[in-house]
């Protein structure tokens, strides 16, 4: 217990520490509050934002397009990843175009998304599995095809199926590296939802920025970067703890873990 | 193709051979030649005989396991496994191999009864029997363990209760006791003994080790490399259950003189 008591009190002072540093410096520097509000102002307005219920709203709607997005993304990636991995033509014809579709900025094909699909969920949802894809492509495809041969020997001794190697093999062996693409779509599914947002959208904590640019309120916009980096870590972390938790096999990965203890 | 002669093989008097090889050849085909990895080995064991194989790296023996387990086929001759040819893995094979290949995300129950679940077959009938062989391999209690808790010795011998789980009628062991330490693998050497008088089956047990060899052994074949011959073939006439005081008499000492010769006539151990 009292392990954890000192690490806590110390990261409280840090904080602390910081958010004056934060006040006294635009105090001193005579910052305007609508180039940089203090962090009383910005505070103030994420109360606001979350006691009115409108922040609330907003998020419950770039969550859903996060959520859903990041699924697709995966479900795809999950699909497209076996059948190259185990098909090494399937490799050859459609990898390339995977590279180059890969090498556009995704951003770019937001204005796209939004005249294909229009200002609703669905043009979020699929900009976010379209940024979500790629990584997780790329990692399901070095995890299966990562299978130690030792093991596919040993279950081909055994008389399994090619089948039965795939689901009983390699998709576990596969599991560690999807989990690490997994724990990096998560923050671009968020990216990709706000970029989506920016460009056309109803709802969503994305066009809130937007909306509040026009009426400069910088502290309210500041105070919505916040959430969306609480809610990118704490997206982060779930996945996280899932995967320690489907992984607990997984050696490299209690090394992991005692890295992020203090 | 195959003279299909012998009938529903259940009143037959017991097979000659449980293993029968004939004129075999096994040739790479490497980038810059070929290479010949098995050259005419003619070789036939009997149904639950003990045969170990020793002989240098490179010298083949891995080569002509994977073929007995029908995961790779030769060039030319025959190779039979109680009368039939080989045409792919078998289920009355069981594997061992080198490493214990566990599968880290099962359960040490889980991974003996990889076999059956390959099988599809269902697995709550053969847990009882899995954690009867868990415990004659010394292993009770660690059912519920995951391979990273055990030691390599527990892991290998994890491996080689998978290898029994379907009752294999004969067991192919690859180096199984390779990268254990000396005094495990003593150890390993006379639980293998104790399992295997008491679940008797034919086994073909490769080897680095000549003193492994002639402890384990009903019949020690000796192969030599480039290419790999069976060059020397020696019955081990010692009482069951041998020990260890027996691998320090005047016998055991005559074994490994001769295989020593046959092998440094060739170069040694390599």
């Amino acid at each position: 217990m009292r392990r954890l008591v000192f690490p806590i009190i110390l990261s409280i002072c840090l904080f602390v520490g910081l958010m004056t540093a934060w006040d006294v410096s635009i105090r001193l520097l005579k910052v305007p509050s609508y180039i940089i509000p203090g962090p009383g102002a910005v505070f103030w307005a994420l109360y606001n934002g979350i006691a009115t219920g409108l922040y609330w709203e907003h998020f419950k709607v770039t969550l859903t397009e996060v959520v859903i997005g990041y699924g697709i993304g995966l479900g795809l990636a999950l699909v497209l990843g076996s059948l190259i991995a185990v098909n090494r033509k399937v490799e050859f014809y459609f990898y390339p175009y995977l590279v180059m579709f890969q090498s556009m900025p995704k951003v770019a094909l937001a204005p796209v998304m939004i005249v294909w699909f229009g200002l609703g969920l669905t043009s979020k949802i699929v900009n976010v599995a379209i940024v979500c894809f790629f990584p997780l492509l790329v990692n399901s495809i070095v995890g299966l095809r990562s299978t130690d041969p030792d093991r596919i020997n040993l279950m081909r001794s055994l008389n399994a199926s090619e089948w039965q190697i795939f689901y009983m093999l390699r998709i576990p062996s596969a599991l560690p590296f999807i989990f690490a693409g997994l724990e990096v779509a998560i923050v671009l599914a968020l990216i990709g939802a706000i970029v989506a947002e920016f460009v056309g959208a109803e709802h969503g904590l994305g066009m809130l920025i937007q909306a509040m640019t026009t009426t400069l309120d910088i502290a309210g916009q500041f105070s919505i970067l916040l959430v969306l980096s609480l809610m990118g870590l704490t997206l982060n972390r779930i996945v996280k703890m899932l995967g320690n938790r489907v992984l607990f096999w997984d050696s490299s990965r209690r090394s992991q873990k005692l890295d992020t203890k203090i | 193709m195959q003279d299909q002669s012998t009938p529903a093989n259940m009143t037959a008097a017991p097979v000659a051979g449980a293993i029968t090889i004939k004129n075999l050849n096994k040739v790479f085909d490497t980038g810059s030649g070929k290479v010949v990895a098995l050259q005419d080995i003619n070789l036939t064991i009997d149904e639950d005989e003990f045969v170990s194989v020793v002989g240098p790296s490179g010298c083949g023996k891995t080569t002509l396991l994977t073929i007995l387990a029908g995961l790779a086929t030769q060039t030319s001759g025959t190779a039979e496994l109680r009368g039939a040819a080989i045409a792919g893995p078998r289920r009355d094979v069981g594997v061992v191999f080198q490493s214990p290949v566990l599968f880290p995300w099962r359960s040490v129950l889980e991974n003996v009864l990889l076999p059956i679940d390959v099988l599809r077959l269902n697995r709550s009938e053969f847990v009882p029997k899995a954690e009867a062989l868990l415990a004659m391999a010394g292993l009770a209690g660690f059912e519920k363990k995951y391979p990273a808790q055990l030691s390599g010795g527990m892991q290998q011998r994890v491996g080689l209760v998978r290898a029994l789980i379907s009752e294999p009628a004969m067991l192919l062991m690859d180096e199984p006791f390779g990268a254990l330490d000396a005094l495990t693998r003593e150890n390993m050497n006379l639980e293998l003994q104790r399992i295997w008088m008491e679940t008797r089956r034919t086994v073909f047990f490769i080897t680095h080790s000549i003193g492994e060899a002639i402890f384990l052994g009903d019949r020690v074949l000796v192969m030599t490399p480039r290419p790999g011959q069976l060059k020397l073939e020696i019955k081990i006439d010692l009482p069951r259950p041998r020990n260890l005081e027996m691998m320090a008499s005047p016998e055991v000492g005559l074994y490994m003189r001769q295989i020593r010769e046959c092998l440094s006539a060739k170069g040694g151990i390599g």
